[in-house]
């Protein structure tokens, strides 16, 4: 059988991994590109999000490709992406298409469902213990993607020849894609991280640092956010994002000791006292986190009409004001140009830069 | 002098009013509603919300900005969950509300931001009355007195509803009595189906009811469909929604489109709602699965003219005259 999933950022690595492994046949979706985009506008509803339009596109995508199933993720609401099964369902069927989308809802809301879904993927003939074994492995390997990720935006704004970075970054990469083994996932990321970390950088530099947060989906997919961290790290800008697809370094990594979920939410507590779903109430308690780890801006990524990041909007100046950030909100859909965002991004860093040395020249007359 | 709280006369208001107005009533507060909606409350709201907001948030903060000064209280509860049925809960810009009005609108009164979750068991809702009670110095007996007295006026009211009334008929023959005599049976069945702050606000859905019952439809909505039926309907879809108010239009779609009890069906929706973007699709799908139910879809918004709105309307009747003809 050949299987697909949506394209979310440098996961499709694992996946397709994870996939081959199970002994289908991995559809490898192509990255989101304008006809991506014009295939999922085409069957989607008019206010559906950007997300909706982009898996949609996919599919189709995919389908001509000659997928026959997707797997994707479902959720409990009241964000509208944990209904995305249902509806794709329901259009791809309407368009005449035997194309099955499989749903894994969260398991805590119906173990047998889940569990009669894990059976539907694990192939017959194999054991549990073996299936559970190939899970394990292709999630490390997604780690080992989202550490590398990490890395690169760590290093791009010191980096001296512009594009080194990137380039490192794909050729570990590549050399984590070739990985099979647990061991050899291992070796890979280790020499990954090395040819990132070893390429010509000026560590005199104090780069700009801004912190990204918003919706999961154009968070984490630089083909539909216009590259966003890269273009700003070629720009020579620090920046951090809150949301990885393993939340590795949200647990490990991020600056100054552990903050999990709920930090995050004591931290949104006095501007936003209740869950609305996506990470609507993350955006929120993050930008309090950067702002107080000293971060000079913050970015919101959100699709246009996305339910939880219009609320988050709404209550944003309120944050910003007390907590004294300022935050650019960029809201995408499928007519936001590039060159639009590059000239927000642009305006963006001068306003922050003059702050810095405003707050330089204060703290010298003081 | 009374306490004064003040009741926006907007989204939950169409269903829950009778409840807050007896309520506070009972325990001796003044209660102040804002006025029906007009286009000053829209040009209040459409400056002080967020601007990426659908029209209902921006009505309901032109509703809150006319009431500020005049009350020292404003109700503006958190509808989180008000039945235990799957994973169901409020659209997020419900959920949010109470906060999004202290970010964008300066100079408030004090907010009444009773969180509402009444999947936790049958006594919740006398435990949230009594926490608002006490809020106000009332003793117990009187809490209980007008929590059931305010539970009876709800009841009256989705009763009212049930019968054929319309959220606004209902609310003025329980305050003057009056107009029950049902209107003649016309020659068409139209279920205007949507939220109940869409169809039940004049201003806002330009007088739409009124325009189809002038054209000669009876007007039937969600409101009209008794909670069993609509649960029993509940099951035709493979996974329930998320949103509270989505549901119940989709289970009343089902239960006028499988019973054969309109002829077409209206949905009113704001412009760039978001579970509206779903809940529009899986309606216009389904609506061909059974027996091709005509479908029309209205969307409002800060622009939207009567001119364009009364011309669908009478294409769409037009249409489902002659398809009662050739059958």
């Amino acid at each position: 059988m050949k299987l697909t999933f949506p394209h979310m950022g440098y996961s499709y690595v694992a996946f397709k991994a994870l996939i081959n492994d199970l002994g289908y046949e991995a559809v490898v979706p192509p990255e989101p590109s304008k006809r991506t985009m014009d295939l999922g506008v085409r069957y989607s509803p008019e206010f559906a999000c950007i997300p909706f339009k982009v898996l949609m596109g996919t599919y189709l995508e995919t389908i001509e490709m000659g997928a026959e199933m997707a797997i994707s993720s479902g959720g409990v609401g009241p964000c509208r992406a944990g209904y995305y099964g249902v509806m794709h369902q329901k259009i791809l069927n309407e368009l005449g298409y035997d194309f099955e989308v499989l749903i894994f809802e969260p398991p805590q809301s119906d173990y047998l469902d889940f569990i009669k879904k894990l059976r539907r993927v694990k192939p017959r003939g194999m054991s549990w213990r073996v299936f559970i074994q190939v899970l394990k492995k292709n999630y490390s390997k997604l780690e080992a993607i989202d550490q590398i990720e990490h890395l690169m935006y760590r290093i791009m704004p010191y980096e001296i020849n512009k594009g080194d970075t990137y380039r490192a970054f794909n050729k570990a990469l590549n050399m984590l894609d070739e990985a099979r083994t647990k061991e050899e996932i291992e070796d890979a990321l280790w020499e990954g991280r090395k040819i990132i970390a070893r390429i010509p950088q000026d560590r005199s530099r104090n780069p700009l640092r801004i912190g990204i947060v918003g919706e999961i989906y154009v968070v984490l997919e630089p083909a539909v956010n216009f590259y966003i961290q890269r273009t700003l790290g070629e720009m020579g800008v620090y920046t951090d994002r809150s949301i990885w697809l393993t939340s590795y370094t949200q647990k490990n990594v991020i600056v100054e000791g552990k903050i999990g979920e709920h930090d995050i939410h004591q931290m949104a507590h006095p501007y936003l006292n209740e869950m609305i779903g996506g990470h609507g109430i993350n955006s929120i308690g993050e930008t309090v986190i950067y702002a107080n780890q000293g971060y000079d801006g913050m970015i919101q990524l959100a699709p246009f009409s996305c339910l939880p990041e219009i609320m988050a909007k709404g209550i944003m100046p309120r944050v910003s004001r007390e907590v004294g950030i300022p935050v650019l909100t960029i809201f995408i859909d499928e007519q936001t140009a590039a060159a639009g965002v590059i000239t927000r991004l642009e305006a963006f860093l001068d306003l922050l830069k003059r702050r810095r040395e405003q707050k330089a020249q204060e703290a010298c007359n003081a | 002098m009374p306490v004064r709280v003040g009741i926006p006369r907007y989204l939950a208001y169409f269903s829950y009013y009778p409840w807050w107005k007896t309520f506070f009533e009972e325990l001796g507060l003044e209660v102040i509603t804002s006025s029906p909606t007009t286009k000053r409350t829209l040009d209040d709201g459409v400056a002080e919300a967020v601007t990426d907001a659908c029209i209902p948030i921006k009505l309901y903060h032109g509703h809150v900005v006319e009431l500020k000064d005049k009350v020292d209280f404003i109700f503006v509860p958190r509808l989180v969950k008000v039945r235990k049925f799957f994973t169901e809960t409020f659209c997020p810009k419900f959920l949010a509300l109470p906060d999004l009005l202290r970010a964008s609108i300066n100079d408030l009164p004090e907010i009444l931001d009773t969180r509402v979750d009444l999947s936790q068991g049958p006594f919740e809702l006398f435990r949230i009355s009594k926490e608002v009670g006490e809020r106000f110095g009332a003793g117990l007996s009187r809490i209980s007195r007008a929590y059931l007295l305010a539970c009876k006026a709800l009841r009256r009211y989705r009763n009212l509803m049930l019968g054929g009334m319309l959220a606004d008929e209902a609310l003025e023959h329980m305050e003057n009595g009056g107009g029950t005599n049902r209107e003649q049976k016309r020659e068409l069945t139209i279920a205007v189906l949507g939220y109940p702050y869409l169809i039940y606000d004049n201003f806002i859905n330009l007088d739409l009811v009124n325009k189809l019952r002038k054209m000669g439809a009876d007007v039937v909505t969600a409101e009209m469909v008794s909670p069993r039926k609509m649960l029993r309907e509940a099951k035709r879809l493979p996974k329930q929604m998320f949103w509270h108010y989505s549901n119940r239009a989709m289970h009343a779609a089902y239960y006028y489109m499988n019973r054969k009890r309109v002829d077409g069906i209206i949905h009113v929706t704001a412009f760039i709602c978001g579970p509206d973007a779903m809940l529009d699709r899986l309606m216009e799908i389904e609506s061909r699965h059974y027996d091709q139910m005509p479908f029309l879809t209205i969307s409002i918004d800060e622009e939207t003219g009567s001119g364009g709105v009364d011309t669908r309307l009478e294409a769409f009747i037009d249409m489902l005259k002659r398809r009662r003809v050739q059958e």
